[in-house]
């Protein structure tokens, strides 16, 4: 499903670093390794076309998205990607339920209601459909989030260090989330992370190591 | 960005005031004006002759002679002559002695009783009516000069014989009277009412060399005593327009105003007044813009990580770019409404609450074209102040923001 090949990126025209070759199949789960610096945020970016401007090949699903435009990266992003982040950032102006249609409506999808019910079953939020953003612990938040990547029913789901300020307990709530939710549409999930305790829940990795730079 | 808003809103209220007030005033001004194309009296200034005869602001210049304005009635450029005597008042509203036609030229039409024919009869416009409640068979007693402050003339009480229909010009303001009536009321001063109503008017004496003056005809043609304030004059042919104005200002002793010409005038002179508080709206609405474009701009610093986030849900560049110019948009559009509504709103309030403008018959409820233009140029200035946040967002480097923690 991805395929990644002669990978660099150049920062600032003078640093560069270079990606080791690597693909990761349709409904497979990757770690993206390495220590803080060793790019991953990088390569996660690169990977979900929010960063251009590299050198080599990534194809998804057949299509080389190095070569799209930034109007259709966008519409690529909609229709196969989803997207969680370390701190995630929920619109505080609008309801659980509302924040969840924001994907599908930024996406041109149908904004249907049962399938927003759906996920926010299975994240166990759905007592808190109508509440407002502040209401919410940081714990649910985060599952917010996650309910938002995943309510598209995207191919990849990407995630950059979504457990690194958790504790053990919630670290272990939200990966198993985050599989399950993978699980259930056959998404491919790809997680850069400095957190060593994913790696027993995931074992495929790729590691990236400040010596590449 | 409440507060902007209603700076945008306070501009355009004043600019709405301004506009259906100027509007309004000069379409009264014209509409008063209408079909009197001299007016002629006492030597002085012409601003004032016009401001007085035919707007009943402003006070005399002076009297001038019957007999010298028969003559210019005579003239063969000359269609309708219109007599005027001012002098007294009631409740601080005009008691005019004319004849007729004075009502006619603003197409009157009594609502109730029937026009004065004997002395001291007269008939109130609408507004008149309405303000000091009188109603057929009224009577009353007038106040000498224009003021409500003048002494009263006692014995003399005039009787309301019929009440006009709302023309909305200068007539509803006004309470009509015949010129002997004001003749009556000056001349037998003491007098009591007996004595006045005892006193026959001079038509029952006219031996058969009486010649009828054409402007009051109870009065002998070339009568040298009698006196008016002024003469209302319409032109048979445009030709009057050219040689009656001098014909007066140079052969005889009375000056002869153009309306026209005056309420011009009298346009550049208002005309000052609204540059200058336009002006000031203008500034205000200039400040608002600043401060949206700036309470935009800042907006926009802060929720560039949610319009990155957005990108990643797979907004395109052009869904934020048109997101912020419509937020921009939508905002000077409301703010300019609620300008609008606010301006109309001022007016009708001070319409119901104040006396003056009421008299003046300014209306809050009318819409003009030019309002359009106004939220028009709201949603322009609106689209302005957003352009340069939009392209900011317009041009958001996902990753570097994401990035930033």
């Amino acid at each position: 499903m991805i395929e990644v090949q002669n990978l660099t990126y150049s920062y600032n025209g003078s640093t560069k670093i270079a990606f080791p070759d690597f693909s990761v199949k349709r409904g497979e789960s990757c770690l993206i390794l390495g220590e803080s610096g060793s790019g991953k945020t990088t390569l996660l970016h690169l990977l979900g076309g929010l960063l251009t401007s590299q050198q080599g090949s990534i194809h998804i699903n057949g299509t080389d998205i190095t070569a799209l435009s930034e109007q259709a990266l966008d519409h690529f992003r909609g229709e196969h990607a989803g997207f969680i982040f370390q701190k995630n950032h929920l619109i505080r102006a609008l309801t659980v339920k509302k924040n969840l249609m924001m994907a599908p409506f930024l996406a041109n999808k149908k904004q249907d209601d049962e399938r927003a019910d759906e996920v926010l079953t299975l994240l166990g939020l759905i007592n808190k459909k109508n509440s407002r953003i502040q209401e919410l612990s940081q714990g649910q938040a985060q599952r917010v989030a996650i309910a938002r990547a995943v309510i598209n029913k995207p191919h990849i789901i990407f995630a950059d260090e979504p457990t690194s300020a958790l504790d053990d307990t919630n670290c272990d709530r939200v990966i198993k989330l985050l599989l399950e939710a993978a699980s259930q549409n056959q998404s491919t999930l790809l997680i850069a992370t400095h957190d060593q305790r994913l790696k027993s829940h995931i074992s495929m990795n790729v590691q990236l190591s400040n010596s590449t730079r | 960005m409440a507060l902007n808003i209603t700076l945008l809103s306070l501009g355009i209220a004043v600019i709405t005031i301004l506009l259906l007030f100027s509007s309004q005033l000069e379409q009264k001004i014209n509409q008063n004006a209408k079909g009197i194309d001299l007016v002629v009296g006492a030597k002085g200034s012409p601003l004032q002759l016009i401001l007085c005869n035919i707007f009943h602001i402003d006070f005399p210049t002076g009297n001038i002679k019957l007999a010298e304005a028969e003559r210019i009635a005579h003239s063969r450029l000359v269609k309708k002559a219109i007599p005027l005597a001012l002098g007294d008042s009631y409740q601080g509203y005009r008691i005019i002695g004319t004849t007729q036609d004075y009502a006619t030229l603003y197409e009157a039409e009594l609502a109730q009783g029937i026009w004065w024919s004997k002395e001291l009869e007269v008939v109130a416009g609408s507004t008149v009516a309405s303000m000091l409640k009188l109603k057929t068979g009224d009577s009353f007693m007038s106040t000498h000069g224009l003021t409500a402050e003048g002494g009263h003339h006692e014995e003399q009480h005039f009787i309301v014989k019929g009440i006009l229909k709302p023309t909305h010009t200068v007539l509803d303001n006004l309470i009509l009277t015949s010129i002997e009536s004001v003749w009556e009321v000056h001349e037998h001063v003491g007098d009591t009412i007996d004595e006045v109503r005892s006193h026959k008017p001079e038509s029952n004496q006219h031996d058969s060399t009486f010649v009828a003056s054409s402007l009051v005809p109870s009065v002998a043609e070339g009568d040298s005593t009698k006196e008016i304030t002024s003469m209302l004059i319409q032109y048979r042919s445009p030709m009057g327009a050219v040689m009656m104005p001098r014909l007066v200002n140079s052969q005889t002793s009375m000056q002869a105003a153009s309306p026209a010409f005056e309420t011009a005038r009298l346009f550049t002179i208002l005309g000052v007044g609204v540059e200058i508080v336009l002006g000031f709206a203008y500034v205000l609405i200039f400040i608002s813009a600043l401060s949206i474009f700036i309470a935009l701009y800042n907006s926009l610093k802060e929720r560039k990580y949610d319009l990155a986030i957005m990108r990643t849900m797979g907004a395109t560049r052009r869904t934020l770019f048109i997101t912020i110019v419509l937020e921009g948009s939508i905002l000077t559009l409301l703010g300019s409404m609620a300008g609008l509504v606010m301006g109309h709103g001022t007016l009708l309030l001070l319409a119901t609450l104040v006396e003056d403008v009421q008299k003046a018959g300014v209306n809050g409820l009318v819409l003009y074209s030019a309002e359009w233009w106004i939220l028009g140029g709201s949603l322009v200035l609106g689209f302005v102040c957003s352009l340069l946040p939009a392209i900011q967002a317009y041009r958001t480097d996902i990753s570097r923001v994401l990035a930033e923690n």
